[in-house]
């Protein structure tokens, strides 16, 4: 990959969460946490979330990896909270939908917000699952969260 | 340089000619993770496929005995590259993984270790030879313990006593990460004092520098075809013969058997007992091939080499502000890789910018987990080399690291 590629990768909005990650550390109360690996980078995040009636009260998590992981939980932070978890799980497939276009999909900002800034990602197949690592495991623990509600 | 012509070694290697995208010619750092292929190993692979091809031992025509004999002969090739007392003491592998796998479950299946036993390894070893101890001591019930490794990147054989318990001391001669190579006569004197069997993971060793496993003294040593200049595919396990004799199959199927029936299988002897199936031949034919080219070239040349260009690299990567070597700092004991961080920027997002420079190397775990642990980090980035690293490459990995840090503003 040449630099260009590299800059449209590592855009300035993704070094900004990367340096000033929103949301991060993790907080009291939530109702699932769980741990998800990059198994072949080792990059790794535990994530909890609080919900309450239906909407994403709190993303609270603690990471280890490089700028796009750490940047993309961030990003993933500020979609989240707030929002109900069917307009968070929407928000997901669309950002999905981004990072497995292999750059061919055209970003829509109304939805992604700061999140169109990797756009660029999606051009490097190795580092998709950097870009994904908190969205599944956010998926998987909204999962386990919604489960515990309904019980 | 008398003696090693690495202009000359560059000319057998094409992809070594190669621009990469944005024109930046390549900068391959990455042979510890694999090596690349001279025009002799791959041009002998073709020559095999295409004129020589057909299954091995059991095909009665005349190409299936020059298939036979070729495959016969990249043995005969590594037997002697190794200093093997015995052509049958080496086993074909699909890799090292499989080969460590190999020793260790056959050790369990024959009872060598057991409830109450012990194996030790080192906390700097590759995941391969350290997952499949595991597997074994979990089954068996065996305990699993291990040598730490010193601030330096140096094995602590003080950090573990061998006792009359200890059946197996498993232990890398190279590491992968560090770099540090191993006093492995010492460990096969200690285990072989108290009658443990020792296992070496060559991987990083075999590649590296001239090695004699009859003066080495250990009981199996696994290495990898792919990592010395040879074809991927293939592995070796070396063992010693009386005890390979003693050991019952791994893999059941083609090829390992002496007679059938539908109850009842007897088995051949080494090394095709251990090699179900049909085996790599055609990677035989091409690991022969590199034991040719790094035998002409000479092992105490590639050695020599190697040392060289990894002490130049260390005083390139000493002198750069931010960023710091994981394992030894001196090229004394030392093979040719090198783990390294850089304050400030995460290990994927360094090889990710020296890609963009034309710079290949590897960042992550390196399977060594354990090992990074122990150093406090989770990943790093490795740069390693081979018989044809020029010092330009390296000056081109100091300068990329140095634009490295300037783009995500890190110094």
């Amino acid at each position: 990959m040449n630099a260009a590629n590299v800059d449209a990768m590592y855009q300035e909005i993704i070094l900004d969460h990367y340096k000033n990650p929103h949301g991060a550390g993790l907080r009291e109360p939530f109702e699932a946490e769980v741990h998800h690996v990059n198994p072949t980078c080792g990059d790794e995040i535990t994530l909890r979330v609080h919900l309450d009636g239906g909407r994403v009260a709190d993303v609270s998590y603690a990471a280890e990896g490089c700028s796009i992981s750490q940047a993309s939980a961030s990003v993933m932070n500020e979609l989240l909270v707030g929002k109900s978890v069917e307009e968070g799980l929407q928000t997901l497939t669309v950002f999905q939908e981004l990072m497995q276009g292999r750059g061919q999909v055209e970003p829509d900002e109304d939805v992604l917000e700061d999140g169109i800034a990797f756009a660029g990602v999606a051009q490097f197949p190795a580092r998709v699952k950097c870009a994904l690592l908190a969205w599944m495991a956010w998926k998987d623990a909204v999962a386990q969260a919604s489960a515990e509600e309904d019980s | 340089m008398a003696g090693h012509d690495v202009e000359a070694v560059r000319k057998d290697f094409p992809i070594l000619t190669r621009t990469l995208a944005g024109d930046r010619p390549l900068v391959y750092l990455d042979s510890a993770n694999t090596s690349q292929k001279p025009r002799q190993v791959v041009e002998a692979m073709e020559r095999h496929y295409l004129e020589h091809n057909a299954n091995v031992a059991r095909a009665m025509h005349q190409l299936g005995a020059e298939a036979s004999a070729a495959f016969e002969a990249g043995r005969d090739k590594v037997a002697q590259f190794i200093g093997a007392p015995r052509r049958d003491e080496v086993v074909f592998t699909k890799n090292a993984s499989e080969a460590l796998n190999l020793v260790a479950r056959v050790l369990g299946d024959d009872g060598r270790v057991s409830a109450g036993d012990e194996v030790v390894v080192t906390t700097m070893e590759h995941h391969s030879n350290l997952v499949p101890w595991q597997l074994l001591t979990q089954r068996t019930g065996a305990d699993l313990r291990w040598f730490d490794v010193t601030d330096e990147g140096r094995l602590d054989l003080d950090s573990h006593t061998l006792t009359e318990r200890t059946k197996v001391v498993a232990v890398t001669w190279v590491s992968n990460m560090l770099g540090t190579i191993n006093p492995v006569e010492e460990i096969v004197r200690r285990a072989h004092e108290v009658g443990a069997l020792v296992v070496v993971d060559a991987s990083q060793a075999v590649p590296q520098f001239p090695v004699d496993v009859a003066a080495l003294g250990a009981d199996f040593v696994a290495f990898t075809g792919h990592k010395m200049v040879g074809p991927t595919g293939i592995g070796v396990l070396w063992g010693r013969y009386d005890l390979l004799a003693e050991l019952p199959p791994f893999l059941g199927g083609g090829e390992m058997i002496e007679t059938v029936s539908m109850d009842s299988t007897t088995f051949a002897a080494p090394p095709h007992r251990f090699e179900a199936g049909t085996p790599p031949i055609a990677q035989s034919v091409g690991l022969g091939a590199a034991v040719d080219y790094l035998s002409r070239i000479g092992m105490d040349q590639v050695a020599a080499h190697e040392q060289r260009i990894t002490a130049y690299a260390l005083d390139v990567l000493r002198e750069l502000p931010g960023v710091s070597i994981v394992g030894p700092k001196e090229p004394v004991d030392r093979g040719g890789a090198i783990s390294f961080t850089v304050d400030g920027v995460h290990p994927h997002d360094v090889a990710q910018l020296l890609d963009s420079q034309g710079v290949a190397v590897r960042a992550g775990h390196h399977c060594a987990k354990p090992l990074h642990a122990r150093f406090g980090v989770q990943s790093t980035t490795r740069a390693s080399f081979y018989l044809y690293t020029t010092e330009a490459e390296i000056d081109a990995l100091g300068a990329a690291i140095r634009h490295t840090q300037s783009y995500f503003g890190a110094r």
